[in-house]
């Protein structure tokens, strides 16, 4: 009997899709120049061809062709020696197109196996933001800003093969670095990509995740009903329409809560959020309006207040706010929970106010989407800088 | 941007190693066979394999005319005029894309058009599931389609090479539909063998469409109307031309072996550890993997369980499975697919393999039908136990019941 490897690619849909094929590809092909038989594939569950929704890729590499049969044999791996993040924000939790409620991102790694993140942020909080569990892991950094690109375009920003590079340190037995450098100069014919991966290998920071460490949360889940259990003739019912909010200080009641999906709640789709400042809001509706997932709640005083439970994080909201920094997107890093923004300032408008500020001047770069010309060229270059840096 | 190019290896003789998936495998398979006249309409997971040959078509590495109809019912009509005037064609479809063909896939065998098409099984709506099930690809089998069921890329792109050879061999003249699991197949990328050109044009001799041929200079009526004079003459000639078909492929398999190097055994079905086997499972398609895995391990614990996968559904090897299955206690078929109302309310592959049982001389082993994996749902090890765990109790005169639903939440 041999040994079987399998390393996950969490990515975002569209954004990411092409990273992660690359990734989940050259390490099948980097394991066959070392004599591994291997496969790689997208989890078809999944819908990647919608911003942002998470989604996986697998790649599976044996040490023998009966081996690799067997891990064939399971829809997706049931455990994995290494998983990897290409965006931070994944590391709250995964909920995907297909139902399964929201998973950890390390819950399918091995004791004793690799979480690899592609971040700017500090180990600390990479650990925080991730669920806790029974069994140590490590985690190992990527320095790099989140690589997002389009379905039709790629941004060649090296985080592929520097991540690639990551895995040959991480696990020299799946992979080798020679063998790792030989297939990125046959896949990409670029030196300078194989010397990216070169110095991924050589700089990669690891940590060791103890158990308990990190999020606390059960992450939500739900029992699927049995076939007599399910409503005839694919019919479900309708989501009520909702019910009023209570204001936390006068109790009283009013404007609505829409009633939401219970068993698939989206928000791990979210890379950033708004922020509302509901002393500037002139109430004009525009944000409630436009949401394509009706994720503001109305208060009684006919604020609008965005759900952390719906929001998908697409930035339409501020786009159409004809206030300045009234609705104000900030990078999903900076936030711990989602509890209301609205309730909060009803407690305390001042201290909600100083955290509003503290938000928006630490927002970062906006995560997705073309926003000039001539803006992933300059892009690449920064992120080049990191690699050549870090 | 990166090379989209598959990293490859010269090979002796041409031929080369490729990290692809079964749907790049049939468009490579495509390329080989230097198909005319492609006319593509998106599902999904078809639509990987139009994917992978517009890229072909755009990057100047294949020469066709590539046609992107408004629908799958003009998409098939497309190609079969195309075939019509002599063009070498492949279309495909999924799931209710398929259905939505259906007229067109009537007409095809019946003016003997051998038209080569991938079908990425798909659940039938609704509900609007992806994921595999055989229903799609199986309403077509009375009327005069070659269906054959691959379960991995390399299968899938000989098999693309075989059905060319097949369909359009002068005494055949039928289409023929290459039935890939979606996901399973389409969708992962594994090392296949891709052979040289020299290879792909020694095997498959170019389209002669001779006395049928659509032409002004072989002046010739297609599919005039007819009445009850005609039809049952017209019916027993693609009869007689399905009945060719096992023949023919016999050759085509023996002729593939010679040349690529490549044996699949029995074309029709694939035996594994059935040598010295007490019971056997029965399936189509990728199911294959997970049974073949439980396979080695229930044999660990003593249990001797062979697996034979229907490799041709149609033409259908009656007498040679009857006789390969007299060999067994019992047999357990695995469904991927339904027919409610049939007899047993079985799946379609258990009401085939019994049908083909009856008659024969031979011993009748029991023959229990699980119905699994319905809408690509994972056929796990544990399932195929449970199976296995049934068909020894029939094996050992226990009654049994003679459809089950296995892995269903009850």
């Amino acid at each position: 009997m041999g040994k079987l490897y399998a390393v996950e690619i969490v990515y975002r849909g569209i954004f990411q899709k092409k990273l992660a094929t690359n990734i989940s590809r050259a390490i099948v092909l980097a394991a066959h120049l070392d004599g591994k038989p291997g496969i790689s594939f997208g989890r078809y569950g999944d819908s990647p061809e919608r911003n942002g929704i998470p989604a996986k890729n697998f790649a599976i590499v044996a040490t023998d062709e009966q081996t690799l049969q067997e891990g064939m044999a399971k829809y997706e791996p049931k455990e994995v020696d290494i998983t990897i993040s290409v965006d931070d924000t994944l590391c709250k939790g995964v909920e995907s197109w297909a139902w399964y409620g929201l998973q950890p991102i390390n819950k399918l790694t091995k004791p004793g196996g690799t979480l690899i993140v592609t971040s700017m942020e500090p180990a600390e909080k990479l650990i925080e933001m991730a669920h806790n569990r029974e069994t140590p892991y490590n985690l190992a950094i990527v320095k790099g800003s989140r690589s997002f690109s389009g379905l039709w375009v790629y941004k060649d920003d090296h985080t592929d093969v520097r991540v690639l590079g990551a895995i040959a340190k991480v696990m020299p037995e799946l992979v080798s670095l020679d063998a790792m450098k030989k297939t990125i100069l046959q896949e990409w014919k670029d030196p300078v990509k194989v010397a990216s991966a070169e110095k991924s290998y050589n700089r990669v920071t690891k940590a060791l995740v103890q158990p308990g460490q990190g999020n606390p949360e059960t992450p939500y889940q739900f029992e699927l009903p049995k076939w007599h259990e399910m409503g005839e003739g694919v019919a479900i019912p309708c989501i009520p329409v909702g019910k009023t909010v209570e204001d936390p200080v006068t109790h009283v009641l009013g404007g609505i809560r829409p009633d939401r999906n219970p068993t698939f709640k989206k928000f791990s789709t979210r890379t950033m959020r708004p922020v509302v400042n509901f002393e500037t809001c002139i109430k004009c509706t525009l944000c409630w309006l436009q949401c394509p997932d009706t994720c503001f709640d109305v208060t009684p005083e006919g604020l609008y207040d965005a759900n952390m439970e719906a929001c998908c994080g697409c930035g339409v909201c501020e786009a159409v706010c004809p206030v300045d920094k009234c609705v104000t997107m900030v990078a999903e890093t900076e936030f711990a929970d989602n509890g209301s923004q609205w309730e909060t300032w009803r407690k305390d408008s001042t201290g909600y106010l100083q955290w509003l500020n503290q938000k928006i001047e630490s927002r970062p770069e906006r995560s997705h989407g073309f926003r000039f010309k001539g803006q992933y060229q300059e892009q690449v270059g920064e992120m080049l800088q990191i690699a050549q840096e870090s | 941007m990166a090379t989209l190019a598959p990293a490859v290896e010269e090979k002796k003789g041409g031929e080369r190693t490729a990290l692809i998936t079964g749907s790049e495998a049939i468009a490579v398979a495509c390329q080989l066979a230097d198909v005319d006249v492609i006319t593509a309409y998106p599902i999904r997971p078809y639509d990987t394999v139009m994917q992978y040959i517009a890229k072909l078509v755009s990057n100047g590495e294949m020469d066709c005319e590539y046609i992107v109809a408004e629908g799958e019912h003009s998409q098939f009509e497309i190609v079969k005029h195309a075939s019509a005037v002599g063009a070498r064609v492949f279309c495909g479809s999924s799931g209710v894309g398929w259905m939505y063909a259906m007229e067109a896939l009537t007409v095809t065998p019946a003016l003997r058009i051998p038209m080569v098409c991938m079908v990425g099984n798909r659940a039938l709506d609704d509900p609007g599931a992806f994921g595999t099930e055989h229903n799609d690809a199986l309403a077509v089998r009375d009327l005069g389609w070659m269906l054959t069921w691959v379960d991995s890329g390399q299968e899938a792109l000989d098999s693309t090479l075989i059905a060319y050879r097949v369909a359009e061999d002068r005494r055949i003249f039928l289409p023929c539909a290459i039935s890939c699991d979606g996901a399973f197949l389409t969708h992962s990328q594994s090392l296949l063998q891709i052979p040289s050109q020299e290879q792909v044009n020694e095997f498959l001799p170019r389209y002669n469409r001779a006395d049928l041929l659509l032409h002004p200079d072989n002046p010739i009526t297609v599919a005039p109307q007819a009445n009850e004079d005609w039809v049952m003459e017209i019916r027993r000639q693609n009869y007689a031309a399905m009945e060719r078909t096992y023949g023919v492929i016999k050759e085509a398999f023996a002729d593939f072996e010679r040349i690529f190097g490549r044996s699949y055994g029995n074309p029709f079905f694939e035996e594994y550890m059935t040598d010295d086997a007490d019971v056997v499972l029965m399936g189509m398609g990728t199911l294959s993997t997970p049974v073949k895995v439980a396979i080695r391990q229930m044999r660990k614990a003593g249990k001797k369980v062979g697996f034979v996968r229907l490799r041709w559904f149609r033409p259908f090897a009656a007498e040679e499975l009857a006789q390969c299955l007299s060999r067994f206690q019992a047999v357990g078929v695995i469904d991927r697919d339904y027919s409610f109302g049939s007899p047993h309310s079985g799946g379609v592959v258990a009401g085939e393999v019994r049908n083909a049982l009856y008659p024969g001389a031979g011993k009748k082993p029991p023959v229990l039908g699980f119905i699994c994996g319905l809408g690509g749902r994972e056929v796990t090890i544990p399932d195929v136990e449970k199976i296995t765990e049934s068909v020894y109790q029939a094996a050992e005169g226990k009654r049994q019941p003679l459809t089950q639903w296995i892995g269903l939440r009850e």
